[in-house]
């Protein structure tokens, strides 16, 4: 029905597309050259006035409709049903909903229950039913209203592009918003954090153990909430990503985009490029079954003692994850260098190399800081690896052969599983979002103005 | 030809780029510390020419060179020529000015940090205030030494790069089309600068003005689809040229 809904108003759109063009070709024959807008810009306006409308009531319709029935069904509940529980009204309809959707058996339910569904059936039958007549309605009134409009002297292009701009701006809009919104339920989670426990301890504190009793009466009933372990850890391992990342991925661009010849580049790079793609639970299978184990054997065989969830393993196959970040981005800003400045510097009888170092490079430098800071972004954020390949212990220690933990870690174990949302061990988890979120937005504003720097010096 | 008198001389020299040949047999002699212009129309091989007696055309892949090009009786395109000497023998001064992203100062001293010309950052300094004077630039930076070199005007930047070539001291100096991106104004100072490089200098120059290959060569090359049609004496090449595609170039039949 709503597929049927949808194809029904592309149809009267285009027709509606079609009316307004056939009519401004007519005005322009009656009196030629006095027409604003071409006959196109009149069509357009025309389905816009009509088309627009109608599809937004469409959505509305769509995302209102199970509420809207829900409240229905509710109304015609006795008065006995109703002024139960919250809890067991929800339960109530929604084995209701299970029931008129065929999910459940319907002959034991009882008849209450039966009635229930039976009204559920009816009311979103007849809201489907009534969709396509609504929004047809509602397109018909907008091409009805805006026909009349189109004379000669209708700016209709302008029209046009001022809705069509709105719309891009909406669009990007969007994004904004949920940039916002997530910030929100951060800080409001946070916020409660902050409430049971001082921001001090949480920033300053050094013992990392989020337990808190269920019971009053539980022994070790008071957890501690000292962030900079978890801190710690994480920027151990991105460290040790970075150390791998950042000459592999820059020594392989430049070779890529200075010295490697046409066809090799163009087997080269897209398997590089296969290594972002490769999805980041195989990297911590990788990381958990391989490298670590590897790295255990060998400290024994070194006398040294490794954690077999060492940060060094985890850091490491998570710098083999961003080498692709690194390389790929710094081949791109490296090619960008003009070749201009090669054969400049090529001219003067400076080697490949010197002119790489001395002139490619520093005019490529913004661009290459800017693609290390986002590979380190990702590292920080980067979850899997980490799950599956680190520590849950919160050492606070610089020794990469020990096992630590990070930020997202803790945020995994303390969500995952059956949680009360109200104590402080669960908030925990959001004020480690809101911080590691404060840290990459530091990251990433600290890389526009490196590169907003550089540029203006150089350009 | 009296081999005193010529710097570089070509002898059969076949480009080609690919599949494609951009030059054909192409026999020139290039004279010592005199001003040559290669004209012609655009695509018929000039900048190829100018950019195989620097070796320049070795950084495009795919492109090849067969016979010789002999400078100071020596082959360049000879196993046992280090390219990089070569260049700091041969200058270049490119169509479009493109100044390093460094300061004024690092752009002249350049060279002159690679080759290690300069023991002391006193002698460094002296290369490059000499460089620079002699661009005739000095006056207009003195004080702004330390600023970017792509902050000052394209006529300026454009004798930057010249300076910056002339500050490794080199024997020869290429220019390829190096007043095509300037007003006129700049280019007369270009041109009247080269008139005082060429005491020193051996001077190529491609050009599309027929006025100013005029005005600052002693000598004239016409090429035309990947070969040298007329060569002599730049004064008899535009007053009374032998070949009648030099003519009707000149004339501005075609071209």
């Amino acid at each position: 029905m709503i597929v049927l809904t949808a194809l029904l108003l592309l149809l009267v759109v285009t027709l509606a597309f079609e009316t307004g063009r056939r009519r401004a070709v007519t005005l322009a024959v009656d009196t030629p050259r006095s027409l604003h807008s071409r006959p196109v810009y009149h069509g357009a306006f025309v389905a816009l006035c009509g088309g627009l409308p109608a599809l937004f009531v469409l959505l509305v319709w769509l995302i209102a409709h199970a509420a809207v029935v829900e409240q229905l069904v509710l109304a015609q509940l006795p008065e006995a049903l109703r002024g139960q529980q919250p809890e067991r009204v929800a339960l109530f309809l929604a084995e209701a909903r299970g029931i008129a959707s065929g999910h459940f058996e319907n002959q034991r339910a009882a008849p209450e229950l039966v009635a229930a569904a039976a009204d559920f059936l009816r009311f979103s039958t007849f809201s489907l039913r009534l969709l396509p007549v609504v929004v047809l309605l509602v397109a018909l009134a907008g091409f009805m209203a805006s026909l009349p409009r189109c004379t000669p002297a209708l700016r209709a292009q302008r029209r046009v592009e001022k809705i069509l701009r709105a719309l891009l701006a909406a669009c990007s809009g969007v994004a904004v918003l949920v940039t916002i919104g997530i910030v929100l339920s951060l800080v409001f989670e946070a916020f409660q954090f902050f409430l049971r426990v001082p921001i001090s301890e949480f920033l300053l504190g050094t013992h990392w153990s989020p337990q808190t009793a269920i019971r009053a009466d539980q022994v070790g009933s008071s957890g501690a909430f000292g962030a900079v372990p978890v801190f710690a850890g994480t920027l151990l391992i991105t460290a040790i990503a970075v150390l791998v990342a950042a000459p592999v991925g820059l020594y392989s661009a430049i070779y890529l985009s200075e010295y490697a010849r046409a066809r090799l580049r163009a087997v080269v790079k897209p398997a590089l490029e296969v290594l972002a793609g490769v999805p980041t639970v195989v990297y911590g299978f990788f990381a958990a079954l391989t490298v670590g184990p590897t790295l255990r054997t060998l400290g024994e065989q070194l006398n040294l003692s490794v954690a077999s969830e060492s940060a060094l393993a985890a850091g490491l196959v998570m710098g083999v994850m961003i080498i692709p970040f690194v390389s790929s981005l710094s081949d791109d800003v490296i090619r960008a260098v003009p070749q201009s400045l090669r054969e400049g510097s090529l001219g003067l009888g400076a080697t490949p190399s010197e002119t790489i170092r001395r002139v490619v490079l520093p005019a490529a430098l913004p661009g290459i800081v800017g693609a290390l800071l986002l590979a380190v972004s990702r590292a920080i954020g980067e979850t899997m690896i980490v799950v599956m390949a680190a520590g849950l212990a919160a050492n606070l220690t610089a020794n990469p052969l020990e096992a630590v933990t990070t930020v997202t870690v803790q945020i995994v174990t303390l969500l995952t599983g059956d949680q009360e949302f109200d104590s402080a061990k669960t908030l925990a988890a959001f004020a480690l979002g809101l911080l590691l979120f404060l840290v990459t937005l530091l990251l990433n504003v600290i890389a526009l103005s490196v590169v907003r720097r550089y540029r203006e010096q150089y350009d | 030809m009296n081999s005193a008198a010529t710097k570089i001389s070509t002898r059969g020299l076949n480009v080609f780029y690919g599949d494609k040949q951009a030059l054909f047999d192409v026999n020139l002699d290039l004279r010592r510390n005199q001003v040559t212009a290669l004209i012609g129309p655009s695509g018929c091989g000039k900048s190829t020419f100018i950019r195989c007696i620097n070796r320049m055309n070795d950084v495009i892949e795919g492109c090849r060179v067969r016979g010789k090009v002999i400078l100071d009786e020596e082959d360049i395109y000879c196993d046992d020529i280090d390219v990089v000497q070569l260049r700091a023998r041969v200058g270049m001064v490119f169509q479009k000015p493109n100044p390093f992203p460094k300061s004024v100062y690092d752009n002249v001293a350049y060279g002159a940090r690679i080759h290690g010309l300069a023991d002391t950052p006193g002698e460094l300094d002296e290369i490059v205030m000499t460089s620079l004077e002699r661009a005739g630039l000095l006056d207009e930076v003195r004080d702004r030494l330390s600023d970017p070199g792509t902050g000052l005007s394209g006529g300026q930047q454009q004798r930057l790069c010249i300076a910056r070539a002339i500050a490794v001291s080199p024997e020869v100096i290429l220019m390829d089309e190096p007043c095509s991106s300037l007003d006129p104004i700049a280019s007369a100072r270009i041109e009247e600068l080269i008139g005082e490089l060429s005491e020193n200098y051996t001077i190529v120059i491609v050009t599309h003005s027929m006025q100013q290959a005029a005005r600052v060569s002693q000598r004239a090359a016409f090429f035309h689809l990947g070969a040298v049609v007329e060569e002599g004496e730049t004064s008899r090449i535009f007053t009374d040229p032998s070949d009648e595609r030099t003519r009707d170039y000149i004339t501005g039949r075609f071209g």
